[in-house]
């Protein structure tokens, strides 16, 4: 078996899915011709973010909702669910401790899930270069869901709501007054607010809060910016000239640990998924994200094209004139394009 | 951004709960820049072989204090292999008879490590057992 050979992935064999995800990761050029072949393939997949500060229990609700979502609500199929979890590497040493797994042990045996823990090697957004690419990947190999749970998030690590068409922020009591619930970032991504550990002392009080927050921002998600590109792009829903009624943001309370308030989540979330598909705003999503791919691709190439054609020594002759001040950055600019 | 990373696997396979010398690896080789998956305590072979095959570890650690080395590690290379994962290297860690280390080397251990043993060894050994070049 060549493990990079597209029909293995799409028959499921799964070791040569994990060395897909390898080859892709280390930037090997065999990942990326084996993402070209998958590609016309994927677009299927409900990616489901799940992002929240450390030790707000991100790992156990993401073991509760891949055994909750398994088995799809409607139609009774067993679907198939990937986990991407990622964790932070270390900026000094370049390595990682990934222990996300250790929250999801009652998910191994299970030939229907697939695990697999990222580390961030220096990205800065939540997610690692390669976790789109993951998805890719894992879409192609026929997972329906993929749940990516982020490295543990403050407050501006947003990558997420480029990449997942549901995000869910993870909340739990004691972490913040009302003022942080209405501070700019990683609330405003939420399709879905969980406050977790809702037995603790404080729970109500942070639900209050991320309510009161909700009703102040009218509709609350990222539906804003992405309904006015719907009607730009959507002219078949544009004729009814009735606007598109806003997803209103829930926000759910969870005991994760105990599976408390999981089956309520879950109906959220496939809620939130028919509301994209029946709005068209999933295929919208999906078209940001492929256009801001294609602009980082494009920045990664023209970057290295400059790189080829510029003369290092005039290169280092403008950079030292600009240290000096004798040019504006502007002018070493010009200088050098 | 896109560069090679040493991948392992630590898992405590079998009943003790003790997992001070699985974290105390694990923290070790991260410091020594590598991708380290921990897996927590009480895994059977079956779970660690599965835990290897989605993350595609080259080497995986093993930390046994209970006695039962004898059993639970020829029984993780075992499913390793069924795995399809022969060229995965396995250490041991943890309270060996000196013994049994011989048994253990023959059913492809390279190696195994006792208390006080100085962790900067044991990464420098994943890295002659990979043959790779470090970071």
């Amino acid at each position: 078996m060549n493990p990079l050979d597209p029909a293995a992935l799409r028959q499921g064999n799964r070791l040569a899915l994990s060395r897909a995800l390898t080859a892709v990761e280390n930037g090997d050029p065999a990942g990326q011709d084996l993402i070209s072949a998958l590609f016309p393939h994927t677009g299927d997949a409900h990616l489901i973010g799940v992002t929240g500060a450390p030790g707000t229990g991100k790992s156990t609700l993401v073991n509760q909702l891949a055994r909750a979502l398994r088995k799809d609500a409607k139609t009774g199929e067993q679907l198939k669910i990937a986990i991407i979890a990622v964790d932070p590497t270390s900026p000094f040493t370049g390595g990682a401790l990934l222990g996300d797994r250790i929250r999801m042990q009652d998910l191994t045996g299970d030939s229907g899930i697939f695990i697999r823990s990222m580390a961030s090697r220096g990205a800065l957004g939540g997610l690692a270069h390669s976790t789109a690419a993951f998805t890719t990947l894992l879409d192609g190999a026929g997972f329906d869901l993929i749940l990516i749970e982020t490295v543990g998030a403050g407050q501006a690590e947003v990558d997420i709501a480029q990449l997942a068409h549901t995000v869910i922020v993870v909340e739990a009591p004691g972490l913040g007054d009302d003022i942080q619930a209405i501070k700019a970032g990683i609330l405003e991504i939420a399709d879905i607010l969980v406050v977790n550990k809702s037995d603790q002392p404080g729970a109500e009080n942070t639900v209050r809060a991320l309510s009161a927050m909700l009703s102040m921002a009218q509709g609350g998600g990222s539906l804003p910016l992405a309904s006015k590109h719907l009607r730009q792009s959507q002219p078949g829903h544009a004729k009814s000239a009735e606007p598109i009624p806003g997803w209103q943001t829930p926000v759910q309370s969870v005991i994760a640990t105990e599976g408390q308030g999981i089956a309520d989540l879950v109906k959220a979330i496939q809620a939130h998924g028919d509301y994209l598909r029946q709005t068209g705003l999933w295929q919208v999503k999906e078209a940001q994200r492929l256009e801001k791919d294609l602009q980082s691709l494009i920045q990664d190439k023209v970057m290295q094209d400059w790189q080829k054609s510029v003369d290092p020594d005039r290169y280092t002759k403008t950079l030292e004139d600009l240290i000096q001040r004798k040019l504006s950055p502007m002018a070493a600019l010009q200088l050098l394009t | 951004m896109a560069e090679r990373k040493i991948r392992v696997l630590i898992a405590k396979p079998g009943l003790d709960g003790h997992d001070r010398g699985a974290k105390v690896i694990a923290r070790a080789l991260r410091d020594a820049g590598m991708e380290v998956i921990y897996t927590g305590l009480r895994q059977t072979p079956e779970m660690i072989a599965e835990a290897a095959l989605q993350e595609d570890v080259k080497i995986v650690g093993l930390s046994i204090l209970s006695g039962a080395h004898n059993a639970l590690v020829p029984a993780v290379i075992d499913k390793l292999a069924e795995a399809g994962l022969d060229d995965v290297k396995v250490f041991v860690g943890g309270i060996i008879p000196e013994n049994d280390i011989p048994g253990l080397m023959a059913h492809g251990v390279y190696a195994v490590y006792g208390p006080g043993t100085d962790t900067t060894k044991v990464a420098e050994d994943i890295k002659t057992a990979l043959q790779t070049q470090p970071d």
